[in-house]
């Protein structure tokens, strides 16, 4: 059983569904139907045209429950007059798919859930476990999302944006059990590309591949943190980031700058340096300019002035700094560093201690606690 | 997208305002408590928000390592001190305003005579995956 390939047929059977009129929430279920029967039936029956195959199934199942609905008589008629299912064209129209998985009325967590399983094709109990929780909440959030979209209009293009932002929420969510979101979201990001010609589906789509291709140096064997400075650079995916960088290239030579492309450029510009200390960071500090231009994002200015500290000096970076909230995630852990960089080790060990009590995940605060009792020790020591 | 801990406090919490302990409400006022907590987790579930809630007995024992060869040690000096949790909810929103919202509403419960007992409860992160994305 090639699931693999199932998860690549959903959207395309579900888009011909959709077109032949069958409202998405219908659609949806009756494609679901038609992958439970393929699961048990291709096995020892392998169709010789799985999509032909798919799509006769589903609209069989949508008819019965359209039928069975009498309460829906008029849309049964609607249905009838219909023409019947002829040669499934080799046509794929599922980027409209996307744009309604992403529609702007629905809550992030839904337009994730949805756009996993009716572009990504994975199943309730996949995206359940990639997101640890209960396979009775992603069903209830799928349901909810499908009525929400339930009368939304599938011919008008929607805003791409929105696509790109859940798209990108489901590649920053890290990955857990069977299903490695990051991976997943490059391949819809990848397929978005395909279909769609906008510098910023390929700019998040270069973002996806070269942070995705230093993941494997991130990480140490026993799961704790490598800052990006001490990564083993042997272990990165080469071929990604060349990749990454040649669609990055493309993005930016159509001069339409957006926020994707920017990070994607400081991303391109530390997988490009050989070593830590080779990193170009006065063009870094200049893509983050541009980059705090498009956004505004105090996350953005945080970054920058950490940039900032490393081409300029560590006095300069806390200078830049002091003019952030201190509340700001990471601002403590950056001051912290950056006192270190300057000289100041008692500053720093307090200062790391500090983030690490506000640390959001488990790696992170055992890093900084780390980073607190390496300064202390060496405090001791050195005292 | 983030994942909360609700805690619910047999002792530990601050004591709210004109609180009334449970064991001095009427019976129909513990009824419908009980409804409200059952109608709040129902509805959770069904905005998809819902992840998992469990009540806990109130007797609870601090054990610690009684050294190589012995027993573990039970309770220690503080076990009139120590918090006791009642039971616990977690949930899985889109902001913290939201888990915010959710906690307030949950220590709406109605106590003595139908009011809000305004129960102080402890929201917590639940620690998360590291995000693809640090640098």
């Amino acid at each position: 059983m090639d699931e693999s390939l199932l998860r690549v047929l959903t959207p395309e059977v579900l888009s011909v569904l959709v077109r032949r009129g069958a409202d998405f929430a219908a659609a949806e279920d009756a494609v679901q139907e038609a992958l439970v029967e393929a699961v048990r039936r291709w096995p020892d029956e392998p169709p010789r045209d799985p999509k032909g195959w798919l799509v006769t199934v589903a609209w069989r199942r949508f008819l019965d429950a359209a039928r069975a609905d009498t309460a829906r008589r008029r849309r049964e008629d609607a249905v009838e007059e219909e023409p019947g299912p002829g040669p499934v064209p080799d046509r794929d129209d599922s980027l409209r798919l996307y744009f309604l998985c992403a529609h702007p009325s629905l809550t992030p967590s839904s337009a994730v859930a949805l756009t996993l399983r009716a572009v990504g094709g994975l199943t309730t109990r996949q995206i359940a476990a990639a997101y640890l929780v209960p396979e009775a909440t992603v069903a209830q959030r799928i349901s909810r999302a499908k009525r929400t979209v339930s009368g939304v209009r599938l011919d008008r293009p929607g805003d791409v944006a929105t696509v790109l932002r859940v798209l990108y929420l489901v590649f920053n969510e890290g990955y857990s059990g069977n299903v490695d979101l990051a991976a997943e979201a490059i391949r819809l990001t990848r397929q978005l590309a395909a279909r769609i010609d906008h510098p910023e589906v390929s700019g998040l789509l270069a973002l996806m591949l070269l942070h995705h291709a230093r993941r494997a140096g991130r990480t140490a064997p026993d799961g704790s943190l490598v800052p990006l400075a001490e990564q083993d650079r042997t272990r990165w995916d080469t071929a990604a980031i060349a990749e990454g960088v040649a669609v990055l290239q493309a993005a930016l030579a159509r001069d339409r700058l957006g926020e994707f492309q920017a990070q994607a450029a400081i991303a391109a510009l530390h997988a490009d340096a050989p070593t830590a200390a080779e990193t170009d960071w006065v063009q870094i500090v200049e893509w983050y300019d541009e980059l705090a231009a498009l956004t505004d994002n105090p996350v953005v200015r945080l970054n920058r002035a950490v940039a900032v500290g490393e081409a300029d000096g560590p006095r300069a970076g806390l200078a830049a700094l002091a003019a952030l909230d201190g509340s700001l995630p990471r601002h403590t852990a950056a001051r912290a560093y950056l006192h270190e960089r300057a000289g100041d080790l008692p500053t720093a060990a307090e200062l790391y201690a500090r983030a690490a009590g506000a640390a959001g995940t488990e790696a992170e605060r055992n890093h900084l606690i780390r980073q607190a009792a390496r300064l202390n020790t060496l405090l001791r020591e050195g005292g | 997208m983030a994942k909360y801990l609700m805690l619910k406090h047999y002792r530990g919490a601050p004591t709210p305002e004109g609180f009334v302990p449970m064991d001095q409400w009427t019976p129909a006022e513990v009824n419908a408590h009980i409804q409200y907590m059952r109608d709040f987790a129902a509805k959770l579930e069904q905005t998809g928000e819902f992840v998992d809630a469990q009540g806990l007995a109130p007797e609870g024992t601090w054990v610690q390592y009684g050294g190589e060869g012995k027993p573990p040690v039970t309770d220690g000096p503080f076990a009139e001190t120590k918090d006791l949790i009642a039971g616990w909810m977690i949930i899985d929103v889109d902001s913290r305003e939201r888990a915010l919202e959710l906690a307030a509403e949950l220590s709406a419960a109605p106590g003595a005579g139908g009011e809000p007992i305004r129960e102080w409860l402890e929201l917590r992160p639940v620690m998360s995956e590291p995000p693809t994305v640090t640098e």
